[in-house]
């Protein structure tokens, strides 16, 4: 355990207890050094006898010339504890796929060191780089020292999210299209969207490279890219063959458990009907070195997840059921944006694009983005009889086109 | 919007992830064969080329000082090239070219105190929010209820005991849920069970009462006067504590010592692998909140597991697992009372209903 740092906190000490790597210990670490962090310890144990917090509602704050990225902390008890009266958390927009080098981490360090708690979170949960507490002075002095580095702040508020990716094919074999490349060019097209909050609420996008998704997109972003691909899976039946000498039960774990049942296995080959395969890697992720997604690949693009505040959870929903996904991303970035034009213009204070969907009708939403709807959107069509016709005949216009009349009233017919 | 001064760089984004990619993933960038799981935590992935690139992953507590990550450079200057990357889940993962560094770092990580682990049928890091140590809106604290779930299940992400499959738990402190629990095996969630306590006195000053009546999504909040002065009122039975007034004002706390605490959720995942992506279902709907460790909700989850561990097929996840056996044995084996507030009263309530006669008997 590090030092006591002057004050005993019994109740935190039993979380530096157990196997599992302790928080505590870290913030002891830096408390040896940092009196911002030694007033934390402090603090915290303080919430641990009250079960209660101890920081108030965010202020604004922030750097010169943006309305993201920081995140205003004030503690509500200022007068015990000063060092932490401001204590303001920066959040850095971590190098796509969270690759870095020794050097770089090291830089990020003594930035922080300098200027802020020397706590951080590797990372949080949208994906920056959050470093944990500054006061206001420090604010623009670390958004220098960051920027002199290469590096810039998140998104917060409603703005465009801090977008993330999964490994892609940095080092995975399932990637079907390369989520670094595209989340790091969405992130540099969209700077302005990033930090400087224009929306109704926030816009999160996140890229996963298979249906395995390893980013959660289908759970947490607005518009979730989850890479796939529509001709055969590849296979080496040499290697299905190893796989069932070395035990694996390939009919009940492998055959049995496909949601379309599109796979047999007579013995010694493994046959798949890849016309009716769903892509869900439930056989490629058990048979690793036996299968492997085909090489037509791109993505599916879905809409609208959100966590439950307001209107409750949604998961994301088929809006492109596959594209094509090359440099320089356009079509899926003019997506972006009629759907932006579309909800700005419609979204109420802190609507997601989900809840939006819900509230005019996912019909009504494609036709104001301009996509055609097609059947993969749906789980089936409606159940409920009460549709919403866009047109009705009258009967005189019926029979003046008999009469064959006016023109005008024959083109107002027929689908809009 | 402030002018840009010559000397101010902005909206530059993040350094292009290209310049922290280890030689061997540039060699072997999207060109990769397969992969395989040598020992827990510890995978290798083949190129095409028939290079190989070995990751050691490591568990975290997120929170990290810089002491500590200066101590990860060091351990990835020592044994891989300076390279190293983090996961989503907070995991730290080393990037290495020799497989002789692989049990002499794992060796180190251990003197450190942190096990690696967390590949494959095991359980990762717990993804979760900042809790007491950093949030306005926290009906419970995240990294020490992490610590003290983690502490009991760490034999599963060092794979000491064996598991059917991936398990991932996540915390979220509050229904905001930074932590986008929704979809998780088990999801860890902070709730309040009172309304919020309006102040009065500076509702009027803080906030705009409109917006803080339309926050409302059950219409619970009306304007009023108390004392002459504009303020809000709260329909107590229509709230649902969701908080979202508070989101937009300050003057309408939740936080309730007496009264905050923890719920569990089970049966989600995001990965569409055999059964499509789904939301986590209710399994408990309170504990209060117990620091420093949390004991009774430490005690549930280990038996949730278990329940899991000992019954499901391989492969087979909380929500495919509880789906075969059916909710009233899972409440049953996990010794959880079934009650009201299991059944779901908000919108398309019905459609959680059991709309058959499919029943175990």
């Amino acid at each position: 355990m590090a030092g006591d740092n002057g004050k005993a906190t019994p109740l935190l000490d039993e979380l530096e207890k157990g196997p599992w790597p302790s928080f505590v210990t870290q913030i002891k670490e830096m408390a040896d050094e940092k009196e911002q962090a030694r007033e934390l310890l402090q603090l915290l144990e303080r919430s641990y006898e009250e079960r209660i917090g101890h920081w108030k509602h965010g202020g604004i704050v922030g750097v010169m010339g943006y309305g993201g990225g920081v995140i205003g902390r004030y503690n509500d008890l200022p007068e015990e504890f000063p060092a932490i009266a401001h204590f303001h958390t920066l959040r850095v927009n971590m190098p796509t796929g969270w690759f870095y080098t020794s050097d770089v981490l090291r830089k990020i360090c003594d930035i922080w060191d300098e200027h802020g708690s020397g706590l951080t979170n590797m990372h949080g949960s949208t994906g920056d780089i959050i470093l944990l507490g500054t006061t206001t002075d420090e604010l623009e002095p670390t958004f220098k020292a960051l920027t002199e580095n290469d590096f810039d702040l998140g998104g917060s508020g409603s703005d465009v999210r801090t977008p993330s990716a999964c490994v892609g094919p940095a080092r995975c074999e399932w990637a079907c299209y390369d989520t670094l490349d595209l989340c790091n060019d969405l992130t540099q097209t969209f700077q302005d969207e990033l930090h400087r909050p224009a929306f109704p609420y926030k816009f999160k996008f996140k890229c996963s490279g298979c249906p395995n998704d390893c980013v959660a997109s289908i759970a947490r972003s607005d518009m979730s890219i989850i890479g796939t691909w529509r001709d055969e899976i590849r296979i080496d039946q040499d290697e299905v063959r190893a796989y069932v000498e070395n035990g694996l039960n390939i009919e009940r774990d492998v055959c049995g458990n496909c949601p379309t049942k599109c796979m047999e296995w007579d013995g010694t080959t493994l046959e798949i009907d890849d016309s009716n395969c769903v892509k869900c890697m439930h056989c490629i992720n058990a048979m690793p070195k036996a299968l492997r997604p085909g090489t037509d690949t791109g993505a599916t693009v879905l809409l609208g997840a959100k966590a439950p505040i307001v209107q409750g959870a949604q998961l994301s929903s088929v809006l492109i059921p596959f594209i094509k996904l090359e440099p320089p991303y356009q079509e899926i970035k003019d997506l972006a944006e009629r759907i932006w034009d579309f909800w700005s213009e419609n979204g109420k204070n802190r609507e997601r694009v989900g809840e939006l969907v819900q509230r005019v009708g996912l019909g009504n939403f494609l036709e104001a983005i301009g996509v055609e709807p097609v059947p993969e959107m749906i789980a089936h069509p409606r159940e409920n009889p009460y549709i919403f016709f866009e047109e009705y005949f009258e009967v005189e216009e019926e029979e003046a086109e008999a009469d064959g009349v006016a023109e005008d009233a024959q083109s107002q017919g027929g689908a809009s | 919007m402030t002018m840009a001064r010559p000397d101010r760089r902005t909206d530059i984004g993040p350094p292009d992830f290209r310049r922290f990619l280890p030689p061997v993933i540039k060699a072997n960038y999207g060109a990769w064969k397969y992969h395989e799981i040598l020992k827990p935590g510890v995978m290798v992935h083949v190129g095409e080329s028939g290079d190989k690139l070995f990751t050691v992953r490591a568990g975290s507590p997120r929170l990290l000082g810089t002491k500590r990550i200066r101590k990860y450079a060091e351990l990835a200057d020592k044994y891989c090239d300076g390279f190293l990357r983090f996961t989503s889940r907070h995991n730290v993962e080393f990037l290495l070219t020799k497989e002789a560094n692989i049990e002499p770092l794992i060796a180190e990580l251990a003197e450190l105190g942190h096990p690696v682990g967390g590949i494959g049928p095991a359980i990762s890091s717990i993804v979760h929010t900042q809790g007491w140590v950093h949030c306005h809106s926290a009906a419970t604290d995240a990294s020490g209820v992490v610590k003290a779930v983690m502490d009991d299940l760490s034999e599963y992400f060092d794979g000491t005991r064996k598991i059917p499959g991936k398990l991932r738990i996540a915390l979220a402190c509050c229904l905001n849920m930074c932590g986008a629990v929704h979809c998780s095996d088990i999801a860890i969630l902070g709730v309040h069970r009172r309304p919020p306590r309006v102040q009065h006195d500076s509702l009027k000053k803080v906030c705009e009462i409109p917006n803080v009546i339309a926050a409302c999504p059950t219409g619970a909040i009306r304007p009023t006067r108390i004392d002459g002065v504009e303020s809000v009122e709260i329909d107590e039975e229509l709230c649902m504590y969701c908080a979202n007034c508070f989101s937009v004002c300050p003057a309408l706390p939740m936080a309730d010592a007496l009264n905050d605490g923890i719920s569990i959720w089970v049966g989600g995942k995001v990965s569409n692998a055999r059964h499509e992506p789904t939301f986590s279902k209710l399994a408990i709907p309170f504990i209060e909140n117990d620091p420093p460790r949390w004991t009774e909700v430490v005690q549930s989850i280990h038996r949730i597991v278990e329940v899991w561990a000992d019954g499901a097929r391989p492969h087979e996840r909380m929500g495919e697992f509880i789906e075969r056996i059916g909710w009233p044995r899972f409440f049953r084996e996990a010794g959880i009372e079934f009650r009201k507030e299991h059944i779901d009263d908000y919108r398309y309530a019905g459609l959680t209903y059991k709309r058959s006669a499919q029943l175990r008997h």
